[in-house]
C-alpha cells in the first residue's frame, strides 16, 4: 500500500545537475539491505559528505531551509541508471514526496509511483525558472497540487504538469496495485490456458526445477 | 517487439495501460528481500514460482567461493544471500547456489541455460535485464515493488514504449568490437537519448555480430535511457539456443523455431524515430566522464568546458572532469591506468575473454597495474580453463577470479579506492560507481587487456 499524495506545501531544494544517475542519488555500498527503511542518511551521500565523512556544507540539502525540502527540482534525465528501488526509497525516507525535472529516466519514474513519489516533468525553461526561484531561501517554498496537477510559487506564479489520469487516481488514492491486477485472475488464469495450448511455446518458459548436478 | 508486446496482453486496462504476462522473472539477492518481505506481509504467495530463476551475483565474493554463504566475509552481504536462500525455500522458486558451478551473473546464465528464449517476456529487478534482447525477448528492468507484482500476479501493468530503430550498416574495422558499437550509439544519442523508447537494433553489422556482441549491445541500451534493447532472432540465435539446457528439444524445438521466424518485424514498419550508424566510422571508444555518453574515439581528446556555452553545463563538465582528474585538452591515450577490470554482464561472456586473451599472450601486466578477470559464470569460467585462458590470464599477472558482479558495482569487496584510476569492461562510468573516489574508463575487453599491458590507455589499431 503507497501513501496517498493529494497536496504537498513545503521547501523545494534545487539541484541543477543533469543524469543525476540512481548510483548518485544512492550509492550500491548501502544496498546491502533487506528493509525499505532507514535510507534517507545515506541520500546522496556522496553530495552530502565530503570524502572523510564530514557533512559538506556547501550541499543544497545541507543548507537551510533546503534541508528541510521536501521537494527536488533537478535537471534532465533524472533517476538514470539502476532500477534500485532503494533510490526512491532514500528520497522518501529523506522526506522528499516530489521530484521536478525536465524529463526522468523510465525505471525511476516507474518507482516513484510505486511509492508514492510524484515526478513532476515541466519543460526546460520552466524547470529554469522555477530553479532561479527557489534558490532564494526566502522563496524555497513550493504548493504541489495534484487535483489541479499544478506546481505554484509563493509568488501565486504555477505551473502546470500532465500526468496520466490511472497514475493520478492511484496516487490520490494510495492504491495497490497489486490488489487491482489480483481482480484480474480469471483473465490471467485464461491467458496462460491458451498459452499452454500454443505451439511455439512448449512451455510457457522458465525452468520447472533448477536441478542438481 | 510490438507482436510480442501484442501477444502478452492479458487484458487492457484503463487508458493506454494494459496487464503484461511476464515469461520469466529472474531474482537477485539485492532487488528482491523487499519484494519477498512484501508478498509475506500481504498474506500472498508467488503464482508462478516455476517461471523465476534466482542467484545471487551482486554481493558474493569473487574468492574462496567452496566456502559457500558461510564463507562471505561481510555479515550484511551474507544475509542478503541467506535472505534470498531462505525466501527461495520458501516459495519453491528454482535456485542456483553459490557453490554450483552454474552460478554466475543473472544475465548471463539466463541465456546460456537456455531460459532466454525469443518472442518472451522477461524482467528482473536489474536495469540490465535489456541484455536478453539479443535473442528477440522483450526484456528489460524492474524495480521492486514490480517484482513483487510480477510475483504475485506473474504479470505487470505496463504502457506502451516508442519505437526507435537505429540501423547499422557497414562493417566494424579491425580493433572494434560490439562494445566500441555500443559506446559511439550513447555518444551520438545521449544518455537519455532512447528514454521511453525500446530500441530495435538492425542492419548488415548487427547480423555479423555473435550473440556475445548482442548481448554487449542491448545490454547497454539502458545506458542510452531505452527501456528496451531487442534485435529480431536469426539462424545465428537459433544455433546457439539449440542443445541449451531449458531451451527446448526435438519437434518442439523446431516448431519454436518457426513461431520465432516469424518474429522480426514486418518490411516497411514504422518506428517513432529512426537512427543510421556507419560501423565503418566506429573507432576504440574510451569514457572519460562520469555518464556512459562521455566517451570519445582513443585517438581523441578530453573535452573542454570553456567550449560549453551553457554556464551551468560548464560548471558540471568542470566537476566532472576534477572529479575524474583529467585536463581539458589531453589526449586519452597514453593515460595512466592503476586497475583493469575485465567481466561484468557486458562483457564477462567466453566470447569477451578470449579477446581479452588474445592481447595478452607471452606478455605481463605492467609493474603497478592490478587487473582483475571476473567470468561472468561458473560455467564460463570452467570453459576458458578448459581452452587455457585461465592460465593465459594468469600467466600475465591477472588475478583470476571467481563469478559474479563485482567490481562493475563494488558491493563486494572488489572496488576501486579514492583517486584509482580503472580500465573497465563493465557498463557504467557514474561516480563512485566502482568504489567511492572511483575513476572508471569504460572499454572493450580487447582495449582493457591492452591498457593492463601497457599501463595506460592504448589504441589498440597501433600495436603490431
Amino acid at each position: 500500500m503507497t501513501r496517498a499524495l493529494t497536496e504537498l506545501r513545503g521547501v523545494a531544494a534545487p539541484l541543477r545537475l543533469a543524469n543525476v544517475d540512481t548510483d548518485k542519488i544512492l550509492p550500491s555500498r548501502f544496498l546491502k539491505t533487506v528493509r525499505r527503511s532507514g535510507l534517507g542518511a545515506a541520500l546522496f551521500d556522496s553530495l552530502r559528505h565530503n570524502p572523510d565523512g564530514s557533512i559538506n556544507p556547501d550541499f543544497i540539502l545541507n543548507r537551510e531551509p533546503w534541508s528541510r525540502a521536501i521537494v527536488l527540482v533537478a535537471l534532465a534525465n533524472f533517476g538514470c541508471g539502476s532500477s534500485r528501488e532503494h533510490a526512491p526509497w532514500a528520497l522518501l525516507d529523506f522526506g522528499i514526496r516530489c521530484v521536478i525535472a525536465p524529463s526522468f529516466a523510465d525505471i525511476f519514474h516507474e518507482n516513484c509511483f510505486k511509492n508514492g513519489i510524484l515526478p513532476v516533468a515541466l519543460s526546460r525553461d520552466e524547470v529554469g525558472s522555477l530553479l532561479e526561484w527557489i534558490e532564494r531561501p526566502a522563496q524555497a517554498e513550493l504548493s504541489v497540487d495534484l487535483p489541479r496537477q499544478t506546481v505554484r510559487r509563493c509568488d501565486a506564479v504555477s505551473y502546470h504538469f500532465n500526468i496520466d489520469p490511472c497514475r493520478k487516481t492511484a496516487l490520490l488514492q494510495g492504491q495497490d496495485e497489486i490488489s487491482r491486477s489480483l481482480e484480474h485472475e480469471v483473465a490471467i488464469a485464461a491467458f496462460e490456458e491458451r498459452r499452454r495450448r500454443l505451439s511455439c511455446f512448449p512451455r510457457t518458459c522458465g525452468p520447472q526445477t533448477v536441478d542438481r548436478d | 517487439m510490438q507482436k510480442i508486446w501484442d501477444s502478452h496482453v492479458v487484458e487492457q486496462l484503463d487508458g493506454d495501460a494494459v496487464l503484461l504476462y511476464i515469461d520469466l522473472h529472474l531474482l537477485n539477492e539485492v532487488t528482491s528481500p523487499q519484494a519477498f518481505e512484501g508478498l509475506r506481509s500481504a498474506g500472498r504467495r508467488p503464482r508462478r514460482p516455476e517461471a523465476a530463476l534466482a542467484v545471487a551475483d551482486h554481493n558474493v565474493p569473487t574468492e574462496h567461493r567452496g566456502a559457500g554463504v558461510p564463507g562471505i566475509a561481510e555479515p550484511e552481504s551474507r544475509a542478503q544471500v541467506e535472505a534470498l536462500e531462505c525466501n527461495v525455500r520458501q516459495y519453491g522458486i528454482p535456485y542456483i547456489p553459490l557453490t554450483d558451478r552454474r552460478q554466475g551473473i543473472v544475465h548471463v546464465i539466463g541465456p546460456d541455460l537456455g531460459l532466454t528464449l525469443p518472442g518472451s517476456t522477461i524482467v528482473c529487478g536489474d536495469s540490465h535485464t535489456s541484455t536478453h534482447g539479443a535473442f528477440g525477448a522483450l526484456a528489460f528492468g524492474i524495480g521492486t515493488s514490480e517484482a513483487e507484482h510480477v510475483l504475485a500476479t506473474q504479470t505487470l501493468v505496463q504502457r506502451p514504449a516508442k519505437s526507435m530503430l537505429i540501423r547499422i550498416d557497414g562493417k566494424l574495422g579491425r580493433g572494434t568490437t560490439a562494445k566500441d558499437l555500443i559506446l559511439h550509439i550513447i555518444a551520438k544519442i545521449g544518455t537519455g537519448g532512447a528514454t521511453g523508447h525500446v530500441i530495435e537494433y538492425a542492419g548488415d553489422a548487427i547480423g555479423t555480430l555473435d550473440m556475445a556482441g548482442r548481448m554487449t549491445v542491448c545490454n547497454m541500451s539502458i545506458e542510452a535511457g531505452a527501456r528496451a534493447g531487442i534485435i529480431a532472432p536469426d539462424e545465428k540465435t537459433f544455433t546457439w539456443l539449440s542443445g541449451r539446457r531449458y531451451a527446448p528439444v526435438g519437434s518442439d524445438f523446431d516448431r519454436a523455431i518457426e513461431c520465432w521466424r516469424s518474429l522480426r518485424s514486418d518490411p516497411g514498419a514504422l518506428y517513432d524515430r529512426t537512427v543510421g550508424v556507419d560501423a565503418s566510422e566506429v573507432a576504440p571508444m574510451v569514457s572519460w566522464g562520469t555518464s556512459p555518453e562521455s566517451s570519445v574515439p582513443v585517438d581523441g581528446v578530453i573535452p573542454d568546458p570553456a567550449c560549453e556555452g551553457d554556464p551551468f553545463r560548464q560548471a558540471q563538465l568542470r566537476g566532472v572532469l576534477s572529479y575524474m582528474g583529467l585536463q581539458p585538452g589531453a589526449p586519452i591515450a597514453g593515460l595512466p591506468i592503476d586497475v583493469v577490470f575485465i567481466g561484468s554482464c557486458t562483457n564477462g561472456r567466453l566470447e569477451d575473454l578470449r579477446s581479452a586473451a588474445s592481447m595478452i599472450k607471452g606478455k605481463c601486466v605492467a609493474p603497478g597495474v592490478r587487473a582483475l578477470v571476473v567470468p561472468g559464470s561458473g560455467d564460463v569460467k570452467a570453459q576458458a580453463e578448459a581452452e587455457g585462458l585461465g592460465g593465459i590470464f594468469r600467466n600475465a599477472g591477472f588475478e583470476w577470479r571467481d563469478a559474479g558482479c563485482s567490481m562493475c558495482l563494488g558491493m563486494n569487496p572488489d572496488h576501486l579506492q579514492p583517486g584509482e584510476r580503472c580500465a573497465s569492461t563493465s557498463n557504467r562510468n557514474f561516480e563512485g560507481r566502482q568504489g567511492p573516489g572511483g575513476r572508471t574508463h569504460l572499454m572493450s575487453p580487447m582495449m582493457a587487456a591492452a591498457a593492463a599491458i601497457a599501463g595506460c590507455v592504448v589504441d589498440i589499431r597501433k600495436l603490431s
